[in-house]
């Protein structure tokens, strides 16, 4: 143990379980993990696995019933300071009354960060993502694909030390998505934040992480970890053909089978785990 | 193109035939209450360019502008508070919905009764009675906001207060004019209708006053010009309400 | 909104949360009546109020005015939508109607109602005419936007469809473009039929046409406050079953149709 870097994140023991009519149901039940300064680090799992959940208890969103999220060595009671969030879905996080500078800017408002350096933050963003020439557009008159990277900025201007994205490509369609993704892992090449992603996709998962954690069927606990150790800088074309990443890609499959994935999704409504995606890989 | 230079022609032509054929009939008939248009536009200009305006279009104004805008202060700050939480918004509903199906006139006597005849007696019914669209539509809109971006605020350190600011306030803002909009003519109404039960100035006390006085002409001068001001309060809503909510109706548009 | 039979526990909360409410306006009133924190002459306590309310139920008096007050109501309504409904389907359909109706319709709307008290005066006198036409004036216009708006609102593929399938053009109204216009017609009268209370009431409060009006006017004349804030009380009642049953109604008959939920303010 002490040979490894100290983790940034440390997740213990987490459960959180929701009152229904008649009872409790558990969505998260004793989740432990680690991930160090860095790290890029997928969470995968069956739909409705209660991956969501975790990550809003990870985010601070929501109190766990039992056991703690620590970051940087501090228990996480509310959303931190150091932390940047970008949500699935594109249409409720963008604010439709500000323009797309706003909209990066926004939580930096209310950080108390003045108004110069805030333009700045949010120029240099929005050239990092691509967008500099749609600052004075409503978030509105964007593709969806576009709105999602506007999220990323967001996050980005924000400075975080640890990126979380809940499953962020999962309304885009399949090209957009492969953009958006090589986009991230320019992102967290250059600035070098820690991400904690969540995807239903194992593809995306195996491409995009340095590490896999494979979460159960709900209640969901972390079934097996997968170390990803494919080399960077990372293709779309060339990295998906090695080898390796077709086994990493076989054993994600193979535990989420294992742990009972593609049962009827409950709570989300997307397509079952290993969807056409990975059937139509190469 | 001869469809629409058709359609533009009747347009123009049914109301001046109408007035025409008003201005024939009335010279014609000679009737009491429906004195000839030249008469009306010769004591409107006598009347209302400007000499009444201090005396009696001003004061109702200013009714109407004080009125108002306590009922957009209270209707939204009450509004907003009601609508952050669930248990005292349903307490409050109930209350709400009576009073905005009570018809404001009614409370005039208990205005009268409290408050004798005076300015703040008018104000009191224009509150009273044009209140509760606000309100209800404020507590709707803050109700409605999207729970996603409360979230992602929250997860960005956004504290309360700049939540309901950066957040709720904007995004209830469509409803919130809506109520607005409803509100103005009642409150247009209760202007009116506050002035004509013991009234001693204003429009609304003019008209019914020159009626007394089967001053025939002045009294259509006033009707009129309670339209004009009816006309120019909704034209200058409109204008204000399309600057403000320009991303609504556009985002509107364009979604889907 | 009010909550219509909803299934379910939040309507059972919200109802016994809205029941508190009141009580606790209530009480409030009886308590700050009692204790003479405002002058009692004008606050009688609640109790007082609801004796007055109790003394008046049984007396014919007390409904006769309702029945007056609700006849002004019904009669102009009525009238405001035999003339309105009609004509909003004219102008809806035919854009000739619409183009010559234009500017009249833009010259007259904005006019308050109530500015037309003294000119109703003056054509009809000060009883049940006078009323109506007043209610009638100011209903027409709502149900009559919401008609245009009705037939406007049915999707060109619709009609395109009763097209294929051999609808006739009167066909094509008659199943197409009435029903979907009911929708807003409904919504229309609920909105007019408030208005029409308060036209009523005016008309019978600035005028002293027989009904609620004249009544609470008189009482507070009289100096009988509990009477006065009695049949204000009754008067809101009135207007509330009015708007709650327009509502369960409109709700009832039109679940299938967005407008129910989306209120184009005229």
């Amino acid at each position: 143990m002490s040979s490894s870097p100290p983790a940034v994140l440390e997740v213990a023991s987490l459960a959180k379980s929701y009152p229904v009519r008649g009872g409790r149901t558990e969505a998260v039940a004793g989740v432990s993990f680690d991930v160090a300064p860095g790290e890029f680090v997928c969470l995968v799992g069956p739909s409705g696995c209660g991956k969501t959940t975790l990550l809003r208890c990870l985010a601070g969103l929501l109190a766990p019933s039992a056991g703690e999220v620590r970051l940087a060595g501090a228990p996480v009671r509310r959303p931190p300071p150091q932390m940047g969030f970008v949500s699935q879905d594109y249409s409720n996080s963008m604010l439709p009354w500000l323009k797309v500078d706003k909209n990066v800017t926004f939580p930096l408002r209310h950080k108390g960060i003045g108004a110069r350096r805030r333009a700045e933050l949010a120029a240099e963003a929005l050239r990092v993502v691509g967008l500099s020439e749609f600052a004075r557009h409503y978030p509105w008159q964007l593709s969806g694909g576009m709105q999602q990277r506007v999220a990323i900025a967001r996050a980005l201007a924000y400075q975080p030390e640890i990126l979380l994205m809940d499953e962020p490509f999962a309304s885009v369609d399949a090209q957009t998505r492969g953009e958006l993704e090589d986009l991230l892992l320019d992102v967290w090449a250059t600035y070098g934040v820690t991400t904690v992603f969540v995807t239903h996709d194992i593809d995306e998962s195996v491409y995009l992480a340095d590490r896999v954690i494979v979460l159960s069927r709900r209640p969901s606990t972390v079934a097996r970890q997968v170390t990803v150790g494919l080399p960077r800088p990372r293709d779309q074309i060339s990295t998906k053909e090695l080898p390796e990443f077709t086994r990493l890609r076989t054993e994600v499959m193979r535990t989420i089978a294992q742990v009972g994935g593609g049962g009827p999704a409950s709570s989300e409504h997307r397509a079952p785990p290993g969807s056409s995606r990975v059937a139509a890989s190469p | 193109m001869i469809r629409r230079g058709l359609l533009l022609t009747l347009e123009i032509a049914v109301p001046v035939l109408l007035l025409a054929g008003y201005a024939v009939w009335a010279a014609r008939a000679q009737s009491f209450y429906f004195p000839p248009l030249g008469t009306i536009q010769e004591r409107f200009a006598q009347l209302w360019l400007f000499e009444r305006v201090p005396d009696d279009l001003l004061p109702s104004l200013r009714r109407l502008g004080i009125g108002y805008v306590l009922c957009v202060l209270l209707g939204v700050g009450a509004g907003l508070l009601l609508g952050v939480s669930r248990v005292v918004q349903q307490a409050v509903q109930p209350l709400a919905e009576f009073l905005r199906a009570l018809p404001a006139v009614a409370l005039i006597p208990f205005g009268v009764l409290v408050f004798g005849f005076g300015d703040s007696m008018r104000i009191f019914i224009i509150v009273v009675g044009a209140v509760w669209p606000i309100l209800l539509n404020t507590i709707d809109g803050v109700r409605g906001v999207d729970p996603g971006m409360l979230e992602m605020a929250r997860a960005y350190q956004v504290g309360r207060w700049g939540r309901i600011r950066g957040i709720v306030v904007p995004a209830a803002l469509p409803r919130v004019v809506a109520g607005m909009r409803t509100s103005l003519s009642i409150a247009i109404i209760l202007m009116v209708v506050s002035e004509m039960v013991a009234g001693r100035d204003g429009v609304g006390y003019f008209v019914l006053e020159s009626q007394r006085r089967f001053a025939i002409s002045d009294m259509w001068t006033g009707i009129i010009l309670l339209g004009i001001v009816g006309y120019l309060a909704n034209f200058l809503f409109v204008q204000a309400e399309r600057r403000l909510l320009r991303w609504h109706r556009e985002s509107k548009g364009l979604a889907r | 909104m009010v909550e219509v039979a909803h299934p379910g526990r939040w309507p059972r909360r919200s109802f016994w949360l809205g029941l508190v409410g009141v009580l606790v306006v209530l009480v409030t009133l009886e308590l700050v009546a009692r204790f003479e924190l405002l002058p009692a002459r004008w606050f009688p306590p609640v109790t007082v109020v609801f004796g007055a309310l109790i003394e008046l139920l049984p007396t014919g008096d007390l409904w006769a005015d309702v029945g007056r007050t609700l006849q002004g109501w019904a009669l102009g309504l009525g009238l405001a939508a035999g003339l309105a409904v009609p004509l909003g389907l004219l102008i809806g359909s035919v854009e000739p109607a619409y183009r010559a109706c234009r500017a009249v319709i833009e010259f007259l709307r904005p006019i308050p109602s109530v500015a037309l008290i003294p000119a109703a005066v003056l054509l009809f006198g000060i009883g049940t005419g006078m009323k109506v036409f007043l209610v009638a004036f100011a209903a027409f216009w709502p149900i009559l936007f919401q008609a245009v708006y009705g037939v406007q609102d049915v999707s060109p593929g619709v009609k395109e469809t009763a097209r294929a399938y051999g609808l006739g053009p009167l066909a094509r109204f008659g199943r197409v473009v009435l029903p979907s216009t009911l929708a807003y017609v409904a919504t229309g009268l609920r909105i007019s039929s408030a208005i029409a209370l308060i036209l009523a009431v005016t008309a019978e409060l600035v005028v002293g046409a027989a009904g609620l009006g004249r009544a609470i006017v008189t009482a507070q004349t009289a100096a009988q406050v509990p009477r006065m804030y009695a049949l204000i009380a009754v008067t809101g009642i009135l207007g509330w079953l009015l708007s709650t049953g327009f509502h369960a109604v409109e709700a009832r008959l039109l679940h299938w149709h967005p407008a129910q939920r989306k209120e184009v303010l005229a």
